[in-house]
Parts: structure tokens; C-alpha cells; sequence
């Protein structure tokens, strides 16, 4: 298992994707920017043992805070703090 | 599970789905007996007891807020339903920042020490809605907050588990710790009330 590539206070970008399996990546935070908040440990990526692999990949777990008006556009005095596998993650520069 | 429901097609589908398991040498009745007992022993009861320590002892709140599986070690208490422990973290309420749970995609909730989640929890209204607009979904449970407090909402979307820290509430410095107790609810856990 590497190191985890984000550290608390890096601003990331959950991957605009849509994969056709099983995953813990919410579609509402899709493509947007947050900030980690928490480098929570390691764990097996759910998409792959969700399908049955035999190993599937092991990836740090981040918690990432959204604010609202990133997600749904409007400010409203919250955040979301959603918990992404590294691999649903970019750097944003 | 109960006798009562026995005959039910669930219960005839689970017992199915238990016996090919066993079969297959994957788990054995001793193995789904204890487990089904310690996710039975779960309850808010649970969660009130850890809020009450941390309200009484500064050091243990300290201690729950670093580490939360190691403090409920210390109540005898765990997260454990299954061979390795689920991980917990505990979110505090403070004046400026109230936190409220969720489980966007499913309907994770910390069951070994809270017992089974309430249903509105995994209805699809509530999580679809709370993410959004906490405010006005907080004030429909009653909760009404201030203009300026700051709400944190957590999507359980991994392998770890939440229950909040309600704050204590104002004229309780005579309660002792039992009493403090019976004040906290399975709401306030979840954030959804105050306590």
C-alpha cells in the first residue's frame, strides 16, 4: 500500500465519472472541488469487491468537505462531508 | 430470529441464503448467533451513556473525540458485530457548527452500538433531501437552528461510522450522570434533535 497521495487541507476533485458498476462515489459530488478533511485509513475499494474480486485494490479513504454552494449551486451555510476511496480523487492545481 | 416471524418468505429466503452458506463452509449458525446477538445488543441507550461520560469528564470527551473505538473500550462498549470492528468517529456540536447524519447511497448507521437505525433514515426522501437543504429537513424534525450555525452534514459513503456529540443542554448542571443520560435520544445522536 503507497502513501496517500492527499493530506488534510488539499483541495481535490471527486472524477467526473460514471461507472457502469457498484460505487461510493455519490453522483452529487461528481466533478465538483473540496477540501480533505480527514485522512481516514485504508481500505479494500468497494467498487471492485462489490464485483466479486478476488484482491481488489487497497486505497486510502479520505473525508472530503463540500461546501453547499459547490454541490447545488445556492449558499446555504452547510457542507457535506462525503468519505471518497483515493482513487475517485484528482489533484486540482 | 423471532418465532413469529418464521413462516414469513423472508424469513424462509434468509434461512435459505443461511444454509448455503453454511454449505459452503463461509459461516456456521454459532458464527451468525453471535453476531445477530451483539448487532440485538445495540442501542441509543448506548450512544446516551458515551454522550453523558463525555459531558461529565472533559478527559474522556478528549479521549472520544481522538478515538472513539478506544473510548467505548473503556465503557464496555464496541462497534464490533463482526470479526473486525467498525470504525467510529464522533462529531461535536458546538454553539457554531451543528452536525446531522446520513447515508446517501444505502443506509449505513452504527448499528452495533446504536441498534437498528430509525426507518425515516433510509427513506429516500430524507437522504436525498438532507444534503441539500439540512435547514429546512432539521426544522420539520422540530429542530429550528440559528440563522449563523454552520451545519455539517456527513455522508456515510465508506467503511467508517458517525454518531454525534449533542451539546449539553443549559440548567443540567445539577443532573448527575444517569440523569444526564435519560436527556440524550436516538435523534440527538443521528442530529436530527438537539439531544
Amino acid at each position: 500500500m503507497a502513501e496517500p497521495r492527499f493530506a488534510v487541507g488539499d483541495r481535490v476533485r471527486a472524477r467526473p465519472v460514471d461507472p457502469p458498476n457498484h460505487t461510493r462515489l455519490p453522483r452529487y459530488a461528481r466533478g465538483h472541488v473540496g477540501e480533505v478533511v480527514e485522512v481516514q485509513g485504508t481500505w479494500p475499494l468497494a467498487d471492485e469487491s462489490a464485483q466479486g474480486v478476488a484482491a481488489p485494490r487497497v486505497e486510502a479513504v479520505y473525508t472530503v468537505r463540500f461546501p453547499a454552494e459547490a454541490l447545488w449551486g445556492t449558499p446555504s451555510g452547510h457542507w457535506v462531508q462525503v468519505e471518497l476511496w483515493e482513487s475517485y480523487l484528482e489533484a486540482v492545481g | 430470529m423471532s418465532g413469529r416471524h418464521s413462516n414469513s418468505e423472508t424469513a424462509v429466503r434468509v434461512r435459505r441464503l443461511e444454509e448455503r452458506l453454511i454449505a459452503a463452509g463461509l459461516t456456521s449458525d454459532e458464527q451468525l448467533d453471535d453476531i445477530l446477538g451483539k448487532v440485538l445488543s445495540g442501542s441509543p441507550a448506548n450512544g446516551a451513556r458515551v454522550v453523558a461520560r463525555a459531558w461529565v469528564d472533559s478527559d474522556f470527551r478528549e479521549r472520544l473525540l481522538a478515538d472513539a473505538n478506544a473510548a467505548l473500550d473503556e465503557l464496555g462498549l464496541s462497534m464490533s458485530s463482526g470479526p473486525v470492528p467498525v470504525r467510529l468517529t464522533v462529531v461535536p456540536n458546538t454553539p457554531t457548527t451543528h452536525n446531522v447524519l446520513v447515508c446517501t447511497l444505502c443506509s449505513c448507521y452504527p448499528i452495533a452500538l446504536l441498534g437498528p437505525s430509525p426507518s425515516w433514515y433510509k427513506s429516500e426522501a430524507y437522504r436525498a433531501r438532507v444534503v441539500r437543504d439540512p435547514r429546512a429537513v432539521l426544522a420539520e424534525f422540530g429542530l429550528t437552528l440559528p440563522a449563523d450555525t454552520e451545519i455539517v452534514v456527513h455522508d456515510t459513503s465508506a467503511e467508517s461510522r458517525h454518531m454525534v456529540l449533542p451539546m449539553r443542554p443549559e440548567g443540567t448542571a445539577g443532573l448527575d450522570e444517569a440523569a444526564l443520560t435519560s436527556l440524550v435520544t436516538r435523534e440527538g445522536l443521528i442530529g436530527t434533535a438537539a439531544v
